[in-house]
């Protein structure tokens, strides 16, 4: 949580330095989340989130000169500097992304839950979502699907209170619990709270222990909340919620150190410890950040690469690529 | 060679993909147990089971989205679309999922799936169910968009897709699915980005994809027969990746060029193929390029008028005869 936390508090400040453009989602205030469910994730589950993504890309094992890099538009970068912040990617540690169009991952979550049964491989595939995400189409059409086709698909609906500068009251007519939806679609779900690590853990074990044994989804709703915008370009970041409900959470509900004293309370972490992963982490997202700024950007030629299978690696021969891809 | 349907080399197609490549899955809606809406898939599930031909109900946008993220796995569906239409509700999986993946990706993602079925007007079934949309996925760099016009094109151009690695939109038509042509019996395959000269004319050449490749065999015929214009006939058959040699090589011969296409004209794929010849072979040209493509309206219902809305062989020979 802490490398988590120290790489967006890092990347928001290389952004304010006009290191990067576009938009920067930062999942500080979200940590324990990723952390908690990735945490019990073993080698045939996978990983598919929307675009609020560093914390999952860093909770699976991705490097943060990788994604920092990427964020920084660098050649580096997980992506070739072609994805950027939103659309980072690791398929070798399954984890298919960072997607930017709110709900457009669901589906996706659900066909890499398709391949695991069609290959008969027993895994899961944790499919991250925001509560806004929760009124897409496309949402509930995959649940149906992954209900019929009974697939082992697990939701992770990240509550944190706003669909950007909407709130959840104002953004979904059932407003007890958005898990509950999926009741609809004869698919179990849960709730927790994000602070409390164990019962994260504990529910999504159970999720997962569905998937892989039963092929049966699940939908787990988890409350949590973001300290910074919908996005840093977020302009009204502190008009649509008060200061006051943002301090609040930060001094009362951090999740990071709710669980560093209750590792300490427990006697598993001290206090040295606690500050020596902190420093080490402070320390790997600065040297990420050198690295990213020190790294070349893409050549002008990268442009038209890495969007055709075929001319990446072109067959020779009578097979050899045929025709005009490219149109400038 | 034996005379077959293009309904029944798709189908061919499909059943031989099935058992060379245990990862090729069929999946749609009514593609099992009704045996495909158009039919296409007739017998498959029969033979295949529910495990390689998928009945799935109604969510183009899931399911297209389920089959894109199956394919990143290694899967390779093969998704039938009732209607090519009917893509619409699944555009952001189709162009920022399947068409965005490999590129956001830095190359790490592959997504090898193949999205087919009738993308055609002409049927009265009005505007909603008869869009012709290969100029709106052609614009798209990462897809491939693929429009035969007979039963061996269908057939070879359909198991190259389902090999390839990049999403392939593979637009059939339901007024050729009758149709039959000459197809071999052994095994054939026919590349993307490769044309095919369907027919050999010296005066003018027409460019056509799709249907309007036959509208244009029966034009160069009367043109022929009462105007004595050998017309030659260029069918795409693909049209990302295309084919601009064999295209600039027969107007370099004719020196005068028709498009055809059932599409709409405005930023229709014609409107880019005149730029192309008239950047690449402006001073072979001897008359303007000229343009034939469906009336630019939302498709008609109208039966009599709708069939004259899509392009006609003689709405064709008119514009040869003025060009010429």
């Amino acid at each position: 949580m802490y490398r988590i936390r120290r790489f967006e508090q890092t990347s928001l400040k290389a952004y304010n330095a006009g290191k990067m453009g576009g938009f920067l989602h930062l999942y500080t205030g979200q940590e324990s989340v990723a952390v908690a469910t990735i945490s019990l994730l073993g080698e045939n589950d996978h990983v598919v989130t929307a675009y609020r993504d560093h914390g999952h890309a860093i909770a699976v094992g991705m490097t943060m000169n990788e994604c920092m890099a990427e964020l920084f538009g660098k050649a580096t970068g997980c992506s070739k500097g072609k994805g950027g912040s939103m659309h980072l990617f690791a398929p070798d540690k399954r984890y298919w992304g960072g997607h930017g169009i709110v709900a457009g991952q669901t589906p996706l979550g659900l066909g890499i839950a398709y391949a695991l049964k069609y290959k008969g491989i027993p895994g899961c595939c944790l499919t991250y979502l925001g509560d806004g995400a929760v009124n897409q189409g496309v949402y509930h059409e995959s649940l149906n699907l992954a209900s019929l086709l009974s697939l082992p698909v697990i939701y992770i609906i990240e509550n944190n209170g706003y669909s950007m500068g909407t709130s959840l009251a104002r953004s979904s007519a059932f407003k007890q619990l958005l898990a509950q939806r999926a009741e609809g679609y004869n698919i179990c779900w849960d709730q927790c709270n994000g602070e409390n690590i164990y019962e994260v853990r504990a529910k999504t074990q159970a999720a997962i222990v569905r998937a892989r044994e039963e092929s049966r989804p699940t939908v787990l709703e988890i409350a949590t909340y973001r300290y910074y915008g919908h996005s840093v370009a977020d302009a009204n970041a502190r008009k649509y919620r008060t200061p006051e409900e943002i301090d609040h959470y930060k001094t009362y509900h951090d999740p990071l150190l709710l669980w560093q004293k209750r590792l300490i309370d427990e006697g598993i972490l001290t206090e040295e410890q606690a500050t020596a992963i902190d420093y080490e982490a402070r320390a790997e997202a600065d040297a990420a950040s050198r690295f990213a700024d020190e790294s070349p950007f893409p050549e002008e030629a990268d442009i038209f690469k890495d969007i055709y299978s075929e001319l990446d690696h072109p067959a020779e021969g009578e097979n050899a690529p045929r025709g005009t891809f490219f149109f400038n | 060679m034996a005379l077959i349907s293009y309904r029944k080399a798709l189908n061919d197609a499909l059943a031989e993909e099935i058992l060379r490549d245990e990862n090729v899955v069929v999946m749609g809606e009514e593609v099992a147990e009704y045996n495909g809406a158009y039919k296409v898939t007739e017998g498959l599930w029969g033979r295949f089971g529910s495990k390689r031909i998928v009945d799935l109900p109604i969510s183009e946008g899931g399911f297209v989205g389920m089959a894109v993220g199956a394919s990143m796995l290694g899967v390779r569906p093969v998704v039938e679309l009732m209607f090519w239409s009917f893509a619409y509700v699944a555009f952001d999986q189709i162009i920022n999922n399947a068409g965005c993946v490999r590129y956001m990706s830095g190359g790490q993602i592959n997504c090898p799936i193949v999205i087919r079925g009738p993308a055609n007007g002409g049927t009265n079934v009005g505007a909603t169910h008869s869009h012709t949309p290969e100029n709106l996925f052609a614009a798209m760099p990462g897809l491939k968009v693929v429009a035969p016009a007979t039963a061996y094109d269908a057939k070879g151009l359909l198991k190259t897709a389902i090999r390839d690695n990049d999403p392939v939109m593979f637009m059939e038509n339901t007024l050729l699915y009758g149709e039959k042509w000459e197809v071999p019996e052994d095994e054939y395959l026919i590349p993307m980005g490769v044309a095919d000269v369907k027919r050999v004319g010296s005066d003018i050449t027409l460019v056509a994809h799709g249907r309007a490749v036959i509208t244009c065999l029966e034009a160069a015929q009367i043109l022929e027969a009462e105007n004595g214009i050998h017309a030659e006939v260029v069918d795409l058959r693909s049209i990302r990746p295309l084919d601009e040699e064999t295209i600039l090589a027969s107007v370099r011969k004719t020196h005068r060029a028709v498009l055809v296409e059932e599409n709409k004209p405005f930023c229709g794929v014609d409107a880019q193929l005149a730029a192309m010849i008239q950047e690449k072979a402006f001073d072979e040209l001897d008359a303007p390029i000229g343009r034939i493509s469906a009336l630019d309206a939302p498709a008609i219902y109208s039966p009599p008028l709708e069939k004259i809305q899509l392009p006609t062989a003689r709405r064709v020979v008119q514009k040869v005869l003025a060009t010429c």
